[in-house]
């Protein structure tokens, strides 16, 4: 498994969600994974019921077996201060700079700079290591910007093309994109099986491949199961409501004449959405990737839910050396 | 607030918020401005979309502008090229005269032509080349929907129109379409831009004095971190912008009191989840702050049921006796479809239930889900085969089959119970917002039969007519 799984996804689809769940199931026996998120939401605090975040890798959960989760909200504004420190041992003048709104519009507008910052961040994690040589963290998961950016959040050299080709934040941009662009790293798109979803995973997959990035898998997210599907109902439809009736009175459910119609239509709601869906899923199959399947919770992502999740991710193979 | 039960007869709060009727309001020639806001997915612009055809359809001449639609709808509205000025929708069976005119919003070029309007063409190029603009004006937080109030002001002054519907861009919270334009503002109005436009104007001789410390610290660190050319591009961007800031803020200003003028009206879009309700809910608050005028809630994918009198407890009940009838006449043998493993990475297939005389294959998809299907991730389908019971009431295909139909009423009653839920807490919360569902249709919404049909639905309490 890369060491950087990077998730993106149509928003609302359950990056967050997924990216957790996926940080959980590489922490297998003692191993240690961090999860970092980048568009300074909170969203890991949230799901994870924890306070907010500080920039500082923190301890969140314990997997399975013993494994570790730390995550990290990273900030753009501190790490600029951070490498200002580290180049220029700015010491108190780095405040006078935030303060005058400096770094603020560093971090804004300069081009690609937030993004060198964030993605910089993530991979020093990934090589940073132990004194015995050991790498610190297993896995680095990235709850990453939606689809629509994440070719050019990814795509760091190219955008900070707009500044001029010297100084620390192109050596950066340019190490970054060592490791980005290597089998070092995977990035994930999170979709549902709608339309809109999976032509937005569609196009995402194409502008990473253009841009040579390392697609990683489709993660089919809130799969609900088919039950009954059009041919059934059609065949259920016709010329079977009587019977259906009676078993519905031999199974104890008085007045079941009257409910036939009525659940065959909901039937056969349930049989188109499983066609849509099939239609979905067939774009999908053309993009050639592996995907991972995970069900709807129907309580809701919340803790509980994710362990569920990370237990489904290692049944398909998630950690497995 | 007491739990209801939901149910055909739909007993919940939602009875007691008044009925949002979407067509007076259309039909209102003082209405010149509907804005569709909400959280990121709900069918803002579906809604946006369905409200233009219904109202063309009603005799106005009205323009949609959307934002970033589904593929195959702005095909369908003709708008799928981006060129940022609206196009007439062909079909629209308006007999009243009414028209329907879309487009979609172009975010950069429409910010490229604020520029292009407001410089001159050697200052315009300049800035158009300068890569701080391109960063801010392709990315930065707030862009997109400075841009949509930009348009809008745009499309209101040219006055072409008797009303304008307007789509909101995608975001988390729909609280961003009000506070994002006015974040870009305040940017554009920082300290640090004010220093590098003009450092004099800042303070006095101490100031000036402090400032110029803090320019060439600015320049020193910046200009090396970043690159020797940062300094000057960033005097070129702000000297440019600087002719045309005054003018940014002005007109963002002026939309701003549009939004609040009495021939606007707000619709709050929300799915019946608790996290799309939950920001509805902040919206509304927000309105009201702001002197908005809030037209009410669209409720959008809402479920029913037309047997909504069988309980989900029921119908498991039901369907687990007729399993168990099927187990009892043909032994465990002729069950062993069920005892495959409720998981697996293979995608999902139904199975196809045609009249063969094989058993359906076990479904492999199903993943853990909803206790309703846990056990029970196999496709149910009839069977023809010779081992069909006596009587047809224990005929295993149509106990089968009733079995999954039980099942499926019951998921879907759940759904019910819990959409109930997360509605009642909003209306117990915001009794005076009227209220409008509309049902969620089995399929995408993609044409203009699909947007007539959300429209029915829009003005009619229940939402399914
Ligand atoms: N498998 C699932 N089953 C049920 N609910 C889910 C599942 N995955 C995610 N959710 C829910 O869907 C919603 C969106 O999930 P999440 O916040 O992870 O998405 P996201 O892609 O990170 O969204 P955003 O684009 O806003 O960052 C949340 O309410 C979450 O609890
Ligand atoms: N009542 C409905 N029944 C079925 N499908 C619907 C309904 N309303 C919207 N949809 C579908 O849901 C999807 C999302 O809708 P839409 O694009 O209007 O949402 P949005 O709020 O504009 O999303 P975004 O925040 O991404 O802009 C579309 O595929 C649309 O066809
Ligand atoms: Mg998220
Ligand atoms: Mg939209």
């Amino acid at each position: 498994m890369s060491r950087l799984q990077v998730v993106s996804g149509k928003g609302g689809t359950g990056k967050t969600t997924v990216a957790a769940a996926l940080a959980l199931a590489l922490a297998t026996e003692g191993k240690r994974t961090l999860l970092v998120e980048v568009e300074g939401r909170q969203g890991i605090a949230q799901l994870f019921e924890t306070e907010a975040l500080p920039y500082e890798e923190r301890k969140i959960a314990v997997a399975p077996g013993g494994g570790e989760v730390f995550a990290l909200a990273i900030d753009a504004e501190r790490a600029l201060l951070d490498y200002l420190q580290m180049f220029y041992k700015l010491g108190g003048a780095g405040r006078a700079l935030r303060k005058l709104g400096a770094i603020d519009f560093a971090t804004t507008i300069a081009p690609g700079v937030r993004d060198v910052l964030l993605t910089g961040k993530a991979c020093e994690a990934v090589r940073r290591r132990e004194r015995d040589g050991r790498p610190v963290y297993d896995h680095v998961v990235m709850d990453a910007p939606p689809t629509g950016r994440i070719t050019r959040f990814l795509n760091v050299n190219d955008e900070v093309a707009g500044l001029a080709r010297i100084g620390p934040i192109h050596n950066q941009a340019q190490a970054v994109m060592k490791v980005l662009k290597s089998p070092e790293t995977a990035v994930h798109l999170v979709t549902l099986l709608e339309e809109m979803p999976v032509q937005e995973t569609a196009d995402g997959v194409a502008e990473l491949r253009a841009a040579g990035l390392p697609v990683g898998r489709v993660v089919v997210n809130m799969v609900r199961p088919h039950v009954l599907d059009a041919a059934a109902v059609r065949a259920a439809s016709g010329g079977h409501r009587e019977a259906i009736a009676r078993a519905l009175a031999s199974a104890g459910v008085p007045g079941g004449a009257a409910l036939v119609e009525p659940l065959l239509d909901e039937a056969a709601e349930h049989a188109r959405r499983v066609e849509l869906e099939r239609d979905q899923r067939a774009v999908l199959d053309g993009l050639g990737l592996p995907a991972y399947e995970l069900p709807y919770l129907g309580d809701g992502a919340d803790i509980a839910g994710l362990y569920r999740l990370a237990k489904e991710l290692r049944r398909q193979g998630v950690g497995a050396a | 607030m007491t739990e209801k039960t939901p149910g055909p007869a739909k007993a919940g709060g939602l009875d007691a918020a008044p009925f949002l009727d979407v067509d007076p309001l259309l039909d209102d020639r003082g209405t010149r401005i509907i804005v569709c806001c909400g959280s990121g997915g709900v069918g803002k612009t579906t809604t946006a979309a369905a409200l233009g055809v219904r109202a063309a359809e009603r005799g106005r001449r009205v323009v949609v502008l959307t934002i970033d639609p589904a593929r195959r709808l702005a095909q369908s509205m003709g708008i799928d090229a981006l060129d940022n000025t609206p196009r007439k929708v062909d079909g629209i069976k308006g007999s009243d005269g009414g028209e329907l005119h879309a487009m979609m919003l172009d975010m950069k070029r429409t910010f490229d032509e604020i520029v292009e309007a407001h410089a001159e063409p050697a200052r315009a190029r300049a800035i158009l080349e300068n890569p701080f603009y391109q960063s801010l004006s392709a990315g930065f937080a707030g862009t997109q929907e400075y841009m949509a109030m930009e348009k809008l002001g745009q499309l209101r002054a040219r006055d072409e129109w008797d009303l304008i519907v307007v789509d909101t861009p995608p975001s988390r919270s729909a609280l961003d379409f009000l506070d994002a334009p006015k974040r870009l503002g305040s940017f554009l109005d920082g300290k640090f831009i004010k220093l590098l436009m003009a450092p004099a104007k800042v303070g006095g001789r101490a100031g000036m004095k402090f400032l110029n410390v803090g320019m060439s610290m600015m320049s020193g660190t910046l200009g090396k971190l970043l690159g020797g050319q940062f300094l000057g591009d960033v005097q070129t961007f702000v000297a440019a912008m600087d002719t045309m800031f005054g003018g940014f803020r002005t007109r963002a200003d002026a939309t701003y009191r549009l939004l609040q003028a009495p021939g606007t009206a707000f619709l709050v879009v929300a799915a019946p989840e608790r996290d799309a309700l939950r920001e509805a809910a902040y919206f509304v608050e927000r309105l009201a702050t702001e002197g908005m005028p809030l037209a009410g809630l669209v409720l959008n994918r809402v479920h029913g049921s037309g047997a909504g009198r069988l309980s989900a407890e029921r119908a498991r009940a039901a369907a687990e006796n007729l399993d168990e009838g099927r187990m009892v006449d043909h032994g465990p043998g002729k069950t062993g479809g069920r005892g495959v493993p409720a998981t697996s990475s293979e995608p999902s297939h139904s199975a196809t239930a045609a009249a063969s005389p094989a058993r359906p294959p076990a479904a492999p998809e199903a993943a853990p889900t909803a206790d309703a299907t846990e056990e029970h991730s196999g496709t149910a389908g009839p069977e023809t085969g010779p081992e069909a019971g006596t009587a047809s009431e224990n005929d295993p295909d149509i106990a089968r089959l009733t079995a999954g139909l039980l099942r499926l009423h019951a998921e879907r009653m759940r759904v019910l119970a819990r959409e109930q839920h997360t509605r009642d807490r909003f209306t117990a919360l915001h009794p005076e917002v009227p209220v409008t569902e509309v049902a969620a249709l089995p399929g995408d919404v993609h044409d203009l039969a699909g947007l007539r049909a959300i429209g029915e639905r829009l003005s009619s309490p229940r939402g399914r007519s």
